[in-house]
């Protein structure tokens, strides 16, 4: 039996065949499965039950990944807009100014992209206005755990930094979602990416007001990298957003040694940022959702 | 089915310019579930490391050459800043030197899990690379700081760019959690040149940019004295 020829003959009819195949991930993954448990003289079988899989579904899991990450920068976008739009909020003649209009802009863009590539990609994209938000935590009583997160500057920032640690997570636990589409998933990464910088400067701007206004909102040495499991926020209520980020082994191997050095739990952590699932990010943006 | 004519098989795949991509995932995937079919393919990697196209070291192909490709970048960081912190530059406040080796053991950590993850894949890591920082005044902060920003917007670069050359959705999960953390590193770098320009390197939809390894490793080179061949990776 020759493998490569029945490939081709395949291709030849549908020469289209190994992108579709590509794009059943699971299918393919099944089939791997599979293959490393019957012996080769079952292969054409095997491809036989394949093919169904590639060719019976109807590929929606790109588009729920997208309206799934189209939510939470809806979350964010309208949080800023808010946040900018609340007197006396934020600083004035300070550098949080320009640093949250960049940053609201951002997910403002990111909506609008999401938007444009689930429409392009023919689904339809979902839609949120301010008024589906509850930025206290209150499920839509407006009178959550985090009332005054837009009069409270220390508030704002500590829930901005929560969201957006949460959003990185929440890229990255999609990310292998959409390896069926090398288009979106290098767009995903590349907002992924910018969520992390956005993170990264929330988390600074805290330290510089920790150092400035301290006050309880405010734990430990708050840097622009997750350490072990730490929110460095004075509220439980944000500790699922940070939870899973302390484990220091990756793909089976040991950070604490690797390479016969030794680095620190907190070093080891700190170096490789850890996804959630949608699940899970679910959960956690729920009582902001009404 | 010899193990023979599968390794003929992929050579001449892997030198069809259109279409053999898609095939070669296909084999891909075939070979991860047969240990017959692996070994092929690892056998295939070898003619092809032994016939480098520019002359220079070869990444290899698949996963494990995109792995190899991730571990140079992060040997040419993790250099970078041991370097940085072994002398570090005159005016050097408190918080650039503690975000600074926070970084250098971050990069150092991410250089030494390629190696680990290479070798546990059954294959051989890419040689210690030599480098060239000549061009650097590790005495003058602009100049650190600079190379720093370079170095870490490449890198997120050149992760959001690789993501898709990967198979294993485990490697490209792993490649995620690098790359929002050099991000990260590239924002606050940013941020210390001049506060306030953490994400200036977003495109018009608000998104950051992805280089493929070609154009990584034509801006690397100006730092990598080793010749790197990139001619086996991937490239959709």
């Amino acid at each position: 039996m020759n493998l490569q020829n029945i490939l081709s003959e395949i291709e030849q009819r549908d020469p289209e065949v190994f992108d579709k195949l590509s794009d059943r991930r699971k299918a393919m993954k099944s089939f791997t499965n599979l293959a490393g448990k019957v012996a080769l003289a079952s292969l054409p079988f095997a491809l036989g039950s394949m093919f169904k899989k590639a060719y019976g579904q109807t590929p929606t899991t790109i588009i729920e990944v997208l309206n799934f990450a189209l939510t939470l920068e809806y979350l964010e976008s309208e949080f800023y807009k808010k946040g900018i739009a609340a007197p006396n909020l934020i600083p004035a003649g300070t550098p949080a100014v320009a640093a949250l209009n960049k940053i609201s802009a951002d997910e403002t863009k990111h909506v609008a992209f999401l938007r444009a590539a689930i429409t392009a990609s023919g689904g339809t994209p979902v839609t949120f206005t301010a008024a589906n938000f509850d930025y206290t935590a209150g499920n839509g009583s407006q009178a959550g755990p985090f009332t005054g997160v837009f009069t409270n500057y220390d508030l704002f920032l500590a829930v901005a930094q929560a969201f957006e640690d949460t959003g990185v997570r929440a890229y990255k636990g999609q990310a292998p979602n959409l390896m069926s589409n090398n288009d979106i998933l290098t767009a995903a990464l590349n907002i992924h990416s910018v969520e992390g910088r956005h993170a990264a400067h929330i988390r600074y701007m805290r330290r510089l007001r920790q150092a400035s206004n301290p006050g309880p909102l405010y734990v430990g040495n708050i840097k622009p990298w997750i350490t072990l499991k730490n929110s460095n926020i004075g509220n439980p209520l944000v500790q699922p957003s940070y939870d899973g980020e302390e484990i220091t082994t990756q793909a089976g191997v040991n950070i604490l040694n690797v390479g016969g050095m030794t680095f620190s739990a907190e070093a080891a952590s700190e170096a490789f940022d850890e996804p959630l699932t949608a699940a899970q990010v679910l959960a956690i943006v729920d009582p902001f959702i009404i | 089915m010899s193990t023979k004519n599968l390794t003929e098989n992929g050579l001449e795949l892997n030198e069809r310019p259109d279409s053999s991509f898609s095939r070669r995932k296909f084999l891909g995937f075939v070979g991860a579930g047969s240990a017959a079919i692996a070994t092929a393919s690892l056998v295939a990697s070898c003619k092809d490391n032994d016939k480098p196209s520019n002359g220079g070291v070869n990444l290899g192909s698949g996963d494990v050459g995109i792995l190899n490709y991730a571990y140079a970048l992060e040997q040419l960081e993790a250099a970078f800043y041991v370097r940085v912190i072994s002398s570090l530059y005159s005016g050097v406040t408190a918080t650039e030197q503690a975000f600074l080796t926070d970084i250098r053991d971050h990069e150092v950590a991410h250089r030494n899990f390629f190696k680990a993850a290479i070798s546990a894949a059954g294959a051989t890591p890419l040689r210690d690379l030599e480098v060239d920082f000549s061009t650097i005044d590790f005495g003058n902060k602009a100049s650190v700081l600079g190379t720093a920003k370079a170095f870490e917007d490449l890198g997120v670069t050149a992760y959001n760019g690789a993501g898709k050359l990967l198979q294993s959705a485990a490697y490209l999960t792993i490649a995620g959690k690098i790359v929002s953390v050099e991000a990260r590193h590239a924002a606050m770098i940013a941020d210390l040149i001049s506060n306030g320009t953490f994400a200036d390197t977003t495109d018009a939809n608000g998104l950051d940019m992805a280089r493929t390894p070609a154009q990584v490793l034509d801006i690397a080179k100006t730092y990598v004295k080793t010749k790197l061949d990139a001619s086996n990776l991937p490239t959709s």
